[in-house]
């Protein structure tokens, strides 16, 4: 369901020339080489992060200031508050509408809505997931999600979607929200929280607004994508009959995109709906709540009652909006009568008599079994992870100075991915160390090449495999959804139970947050070989093993890249989190900065390291696989 | 009498500042040259021509010679760089965005390669789009959509969605939907060339009975010859953004402008194309003709039977006045060979 | 139904504030005065609190006719609380001096209460079946023979010390380094991951050292043995990089916003009230943890069971 988006990467290189190829590998030689040296030379005893960087009284200096005039200076009383108060009023509106027509209603509704969507099977769908709500005593809280999550959606439409238009219509709009919408998705949901609670206090408005900036970007870009992919034809024939303007937009562009608007609402819900999860830590109402006060007391089996309510709703809100997205004639002979009688129950006041189910006790059982067994086994591979790989590199890292990681950075950037990329990769380098967190962003960087380079590794696996073999994928499909939706936060108890509160548990949990996507990256990438080349590569007498190394493998090189860069953004994410479990480093100063009041710059610093972090990272693989990949 | 379409110096230049090249030693340039010098692109080249009323003038060329360019200037679907165009007229360049909009919604239509319909209508909605936006009633569209889809033979299709029809029948709601405001002037972008070739001669013929049925202006771009020769009352023939010859199907096939035209109509089949006033000679003083002359307008083809079966020469008259002789020595080469002619 | 009140309550304030702008707390204008309205209280994330909480909530539903808003923030947010009227009261407080400046004394939102009764504990644990192999172990003096036995993956070749959620008290850092132990502060970033740590190294007889508190639900489970730090003195953690003491003793106490204080009644009366032992406070965490009962269940069991502890909580004439 949670089609991974891609961002949009358009510019094709020229294909490179032997010579160039050749050229290329003298000078990456030459650079290691380089970098090496320098290395030898200069390397430092990796001095720690002073505790009160310029930046970090500067942030401190901003809060106080916020603080001191969130009540006279007039951005706050005509602008923000006026924001909060307005978005408050709406979550508020929709709480008490959904709350209103009760689970009979709401169900009824629901599923009479599905089944004019998307037919009978869609509306059971609904009925089953809605019920289950009920069944796992999670109605009032799921219907908080809910609110919480259509507020935040209806305005990421109401606000993405003109501005998707306007970006694919006007150039110069589309050319300045690019960089924007780069960055803010990359931002991890942990790095701006604490800035919303700076700016919108806690509660609701603050989580609605949260959800608004994470999920927009996705509304903005599948609408561009969509408006940008109308037929040029169509437009050019309603031109040469005489439309105008508005015309055009109403009566072509708008409908002919209207598959791909109703996947930018689509994948605008799955984005608000794991945002909205995270706001709890920012007192937002809903099922996030349970996740976070399960963690708290150490009870997976609760959090996973909640995750399963989530993984429904996820389910529910996708298929309705997937079956929305298909161009079918509707029957309004049925239809009316359904929604009719839809609208009856709900008004009648049906009492709620549903049985309660819980998984929390076999979870938790399972959980408790896998840590008293497992321990030894995991201490074992935690270890030798890191002795092997994590120490070594950390300690590469944090040694070598910053001007000379920025000058590699540039060097290798360059290389890989034109001047443009690298000068925004270096001066990202650079800025880590102008924030005073170079250390602790090595610290993190470490943990994120590891743990990206075992997602790779593993997804890649897992990819290949279900690209060949369909029963296995059928099988994967439906897993790979739930662990998706899965609020991240529920990973971490059974990682840091089994490996303990340490970095390598930050990296199990970011394995498993991006493996999903990355494996389906990779079985995408291989199924759409052309079967023609296939069957070329198999007449001519390759062994599958053959077929897979010389020509699926070589020819799904992009979609390698994209997971790749896809891979490396959410183990970010994750690693980031991973501050709530031993993880250390920039996650940890977040955390902290966002509970404890004289770390608050430090925390807003290390926010603003992490998106420099995956701004580098992003620029670097992201330019890797324009400069090189078979577009 | 005006001609419908005029078109005097007309230019389009693509790339940066293509304002800069007419006028200016630059516009001398190859299109290669020219290119490699600005990084502009001429894509139409100081053109000329008219198109009279209910004439059918085909523009030919070869694939990107600036034919789509051309067409779309005279609506200014895509904007000129300079030149004139007058529409019975009026000139277009002048018309405001408002005027220009009645333009396109009353006079001039459009039918392209692509068909360019709309997925999400059905086929009566996509013919009555142009009314639709004209601000015409829905019951009157629907009426008035209806009447030009049985034109075109599409009666019984009108509830259906275009993916669901062949491509044939899409371009014949391209089609419809063009007629169905009926405008005096047709523009075709290489509408067939999509098609497979039985389908395009169908729809070939179906344009021919149109255009007897309706008489429209029709402007016909195509880079398949035999379909210019076949619908041309005149052909443009394009190279490089240049007109380089303007003339009937005979002109064309027998006297090529330039190797260009004359590699174009090559493999023509002359005596199919060509009239005996094309093969004639003067006759030798004295000399003995059959009895019945041939008018000179008789195509070569048709003459065949006669000359070969005849003794004596014979004579070709234009009125009443005999203008040559033609015999089988004339007839052969015509009949084999592609050696340039030049008429008499 | 009242959500829908609340909505148009909300748009009348929104259309009043328009000429003169909206402050921070515009739309927060529930009564929260003897009117029996709405309390709100916060939740900070430890057992103990809750235990607080649902009791007092109980006692505010079902003796006194209000209504309670559970609020789950961390502790400082809920400080901000005061000032946006999201929350009415803190119902248990460690220290937290900073921020008794700034609400308190500055802002002038927020206002003292009164102590829990119960006191706070900080320091450093060892498991139990660790303290009874070693029993020297629970002296620092001791801990750098140790150091071995605790060293992890973390902690880059000297033990581990590790440590718990970042908003909590700590002077760790400074502790190691004053007193030339050889251990490295790992922090695991949450309450959750330190108890998960300590229950596997009483499962797994794991040795850990690691910094806990009380009162603490995990020590109705298992056994915990506290290490003995230098002895704390008044004013021995005044400067808090050459602390070479132990935690001192907390009062823990409670907070509740001016205008509560102010305008709260009988509801502010009874959290001013309210004070109860550690013992009081563990029954009820065990409740909620170890016996699987909701905030209600658990706090009506207590109540039922301690009617002498917490009738005079109830203000007189109420
Ligand atoms: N929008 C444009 N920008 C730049 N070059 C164009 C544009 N449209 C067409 N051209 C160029 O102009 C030339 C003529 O194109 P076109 O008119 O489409 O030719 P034809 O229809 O004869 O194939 C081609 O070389 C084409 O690449
Ligand atoms: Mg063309």
């Amino acid at each position: 369901m949670t089609a991974v988006l891609t961002r949009p990467t358009s510019d094709v290189a020229e294909p490179e020339s032997p010579r160039r190829r050749a050229t290329g590998r003298t000078v990456s030689g030459i650079l290691i080489v380089a970098t090496v040296v320098a290395y030898l030379v200069f390397h430092t005893t990796a001095a720690a992060d002073a505790p009160d960087a310029a930046a970090f009284r500067f942030l401190g200096d901003v809060r106080d200031w916020v603080d001191a005039n969130r009540d006279t200076h007039p951005v706050f009383l005509y602008g923000v508050n006026y924001l909060r108060l307005g978005v408050r009023l709406l979550v508020d509106v929709v709480r008490a509408a959904l709350a209103g027509l009760g689970l009979a209603g709401l169900v009824a509704i629901a599923g009479a809505i599905a089944f004019v969507l998307g037919g009978w099977r869609t509306a059971l769908l609904a009925v089953a997931g809605l019920l289950g709500f009920g069944l796992l005593g999670l109605w009032p809280e799921s219907v908080d999600t809910l609110a919480l999550t259509l507020t935040a959606v209806l305005l990421s439409v109401l606000i993405g979607v003109p501005l998707g238009i306007l970006a694919a219509r006007v150039r110069w709009v589309g050319a300045a929200l690019r960089p924007l919408l780069d960055v803010m998705q990359i931002l991890p949901t942990f790095a701006y929280l604490a800035p919303m609670t700076l700016l919108f206090l806690i509660g609701s408005p603050a989580a609605v607004v949260a959800t608004l900036i994470y999920a927009v970007p996705v509304t903005i870009r599948i609408t561009e994508l969509g408006i940008a992919g109308v037929a040029p034809s169509a437009v050019e024939a309603a031109t040469a009959l005489g439309s105008t303007r508005r015309q055009l937009l109403t009566k072509v562009r708008l409908p002919m995109a209207r598959p791909t608007l109703v996947l930018a609402v689509n994948q605008t819900i799955m984005m608000a709906l794991s945002m909205v999860v995270v706001t709890a830590l920012i007192d937002a109402p809903g099922l996030g709540v349970n996740i976070l006060r399960a963690l708290e007391r150490v009870n997976v089996g609760a959090a996973f009652d909640a995750g399963l309510a989530i993984v429904i709703m996820a389910i529910v809100l996708d298929r309705v909006t997937t079956a929305a997205a298909r161009r079918r004639r509707r029957d309004w002979r049925i239809a009316v009568p359904v929604l009719a009688a839809a609208a009856v129950i709900a008004v009648l006041p049906i009492p709620d008599g549903l049985p309660r189910i819980s998984f929390a006790k076999p979870v938790n059982d399972l959980t408790s079994w896998v840590e008293l067994h497992w321990y030894d086994s995991t201490e074992g591979l935690k270890n030798t992870i890191s002795t092997v790989l994590l120490n070594p590199l950390e300690n590469l890292l944090v040694t070598t100075p910053w001007w000379l990681f920025t000058l590699a950075v540039l060097g290798f950037g360059l290389l890989v991915a034109g001047w443009r990329a690298a000068l925004i990769a270096g001066a990202a380098a650079a800025g880590l160390s102008a924030l005073g967190l170079y250390q602790h962003s090595m610290q993190t960087l470490a943990t994120v090449l590891v743990a990206t380079a075992l997602t790779m590794l593993l997804g890649i696996a897992a990819g290949v495999l279900s690209a060949r073999h369909d029963r296995l994928a059928a099988i994967t499909r439906p897993v790979l959804d739930a662990a998706q939706t899965m609020p991240s936060f529920v990973y971490l108890l059974p990682a840091v139970a089994l490996f303990g509160a340490s970095r390598f548990t930050a990296i199990v949990a970011a394995v498993i947050y991006a493996v999903p996507p990355v494996v389906r990256l990779v079985e995408r990438g291989i199924r759409d070989v052309p079967a023609t080349v296939v069957e070329a590569a198999l007449s001519a007498g390759s062994t599958p093993r053959q077929l897979l190394w010389k020509v699926q493998l070589p020819m799904a090189r992009g979609g390698l890249l994209l997971a790749a860069n896809q891979g490396i953004v959410m183990v970010l994410a994750m690693v980031v989190v991973g501050g709530l479990v031993g993880a250390g480093a920039l996650g940890y100063d977040v955390v902290a900065g966002f509970s404890q009041r004289e770390d608050f710059g430090r925390g807003l610093a290390a926010g603003l390291a992490i998106v420099l972090l995956g701004v580098l990272l992003d620029r670097l693989t992201q330019g890797f696989h324009r400069a090189k990949g078979p577009s | 009498m005006t001609p419908t379409i005029a078109v005097r110096q007309l230019w389009k230049v693509f790339g940066p500042r293509p304002e800069r090249v007419v006028g200016t030693p630059l516009a001398d340039l190859s299109r290669a040259e020219l290119r490699a010098r600005t990084g502009c692109l001429a894509a139409v080249r100081d053109v000329s021509f008219e198109v009279a009323r209910n004439e059918v003038f085909v523009v030919m060329g070869l694939s990107g010679s600036g034919k789509s360019t051309l067409v779309r200037c005279l609506t200014r679907l895509i904007e000129p760089t300079s030149g004139e165009i007058e529409i019975d007229g009026e000139a277009v360049r002048e018309m405001s965005a408002k005027r220009l909009r009645e333009l396109r919604r009353h006079r001039v239509a459009m039918v392209f390669q692509h068909f360019g319909l709309l997925p999400h209508r059905s086929v009566l909605d996509n013919a009555g789009y142009g009314l639709e936006i004209q601000g015409v009633g829905r019951a009157e569209r629907r009426r008035r959509a209806a009447e030009v889809l049985e034109l075109v033979g599409l009666t019984g299709h009108e509830q259906q969605l275009p993916e669901e029809l062949s491509g044939g029948m899409q371009q014949r709601v391209g089609l419809a939907r063009a007629l169905a405001t009926d405008p005096a002037v047709l523009l075709f972008d290489e509408p067939f060339s999509a098609l497979d070739p039985l389908i395009r001669r169908d729809m070939q013929a179906e344009v021919r009975r149109l255009h007897a049925e309706v008489g429209k202006t029709l402007v016909f771009i195509t880079h398949d010859l035999a379909e210019a020769l076949t619908l041309g009352d005149r052909i443009a023939v394009l190279r490089d953004g240049e007109l380089v010859q303007v003339g009937t199907p005979e002109e064309l096939v027998g006297a090529p402008a330039d190797g260009y035209v004359a590699d174009f109509v090559r493999d023509v089949p002359r005596a199919d194309v060509l009239t005996v006033r094309w093969i004639m000679r003067p006759a030798v003083d004295g000399e003995e003709c059959e009895d019945t002359p041939l008018p000179s307008g008789t195509v070569i083809r048709d003459a065949v039977a006669r000359v070969l079966r005849a003794e004596r020469p014979i004579a070709v008259v234009d009125g009443g006045e005999r203008v040559g002789v033609v015999d089988a020595e004339q007839l052969l080469p015509a009949l084999l060979g592609h050696r340039r002619q030049v008429p008499a | 139904m009242k959500n829908r009140q609340l909505s148009i309550a909300m748009v009348v304030t929104l259309l009043l504030a328009g000429c003169g702008g909206a402050k921070s707390d515009a739309g927060d204008n529930k009564p929260s005065a003897g009117s029996k309205g709405t309390v709100k209280l916060a939740i900070n994330p430890w057992v103990g609190y809750e235990a607080n909480a649902d009791v007092l909530a109980y006692l505010l539903e079902h003796q006194l006719g209000y209504t309670v808003e559970k609020k789950n923030l961390k502790e400082e947010i809920s400080w901000q609380g005061f000032e946006t009227g999201e929350v009415d009261a803190i119902v248990e407080n460690w220290g937290h001096d900073d921020l008794k400046k700034t609400y308190i004394e500055e802002k002038k939102v927020a206002v003292e209460a009164g102590p829990t009764g119960n006191t706070g504990v900080i320091g450093w644990y060892v498991p139990q079946w660790l303290a009874d192999e070693h029993p020297d172990i629970t002296d620092w003096n001791n801990l750098n023979k140790y150091a071995d036995l605790f060293k992890t993956s973390e902690s880059g070749g000297k033990g581990q010390l590790l440590d718990g959620d970042p908003s909590y008290v700590t002077n760790d850092e400074a502790l190691v380094g004053n007193l030339k132990l050889n251990y490295k502060v790992v922090y695991s970033g949450s309450e959750a991951a330190l108890i998960k740590a300590a229950q596997q190294a009483t499962a797994q007889k794991k040795p850990l050292l690691f910094y806990f508190y009380e009162p603490q639900w995990l020590f109705a489970k298992e056994k915990y043995a506290r290490v003995k730090l230098p002895a704390y003195s008044a004013g021995c953690d005044a400067d808090p990089k050459k602390v070479a003491c132990d935690y001192p003793d907390y009062k823990l106490d409670k907070i509740v916003s001016k205008k509560f204080a102010d305008t709260g009644g009988a509801a502010y009366g009874l959290i001013k009230n309210f004070t109860w032992t550690n013992d009081d406070q563990n029954l009820v965490s065990d409740y909620l943890t170890n016996q699987g009962m909701s905030a209600d269940q658990a706090a009506e069991k207590w109540v039922k069971e301690h009617e002498s502890t917490w009738k005079p909580w109830i203000p007189a004439g109420s």
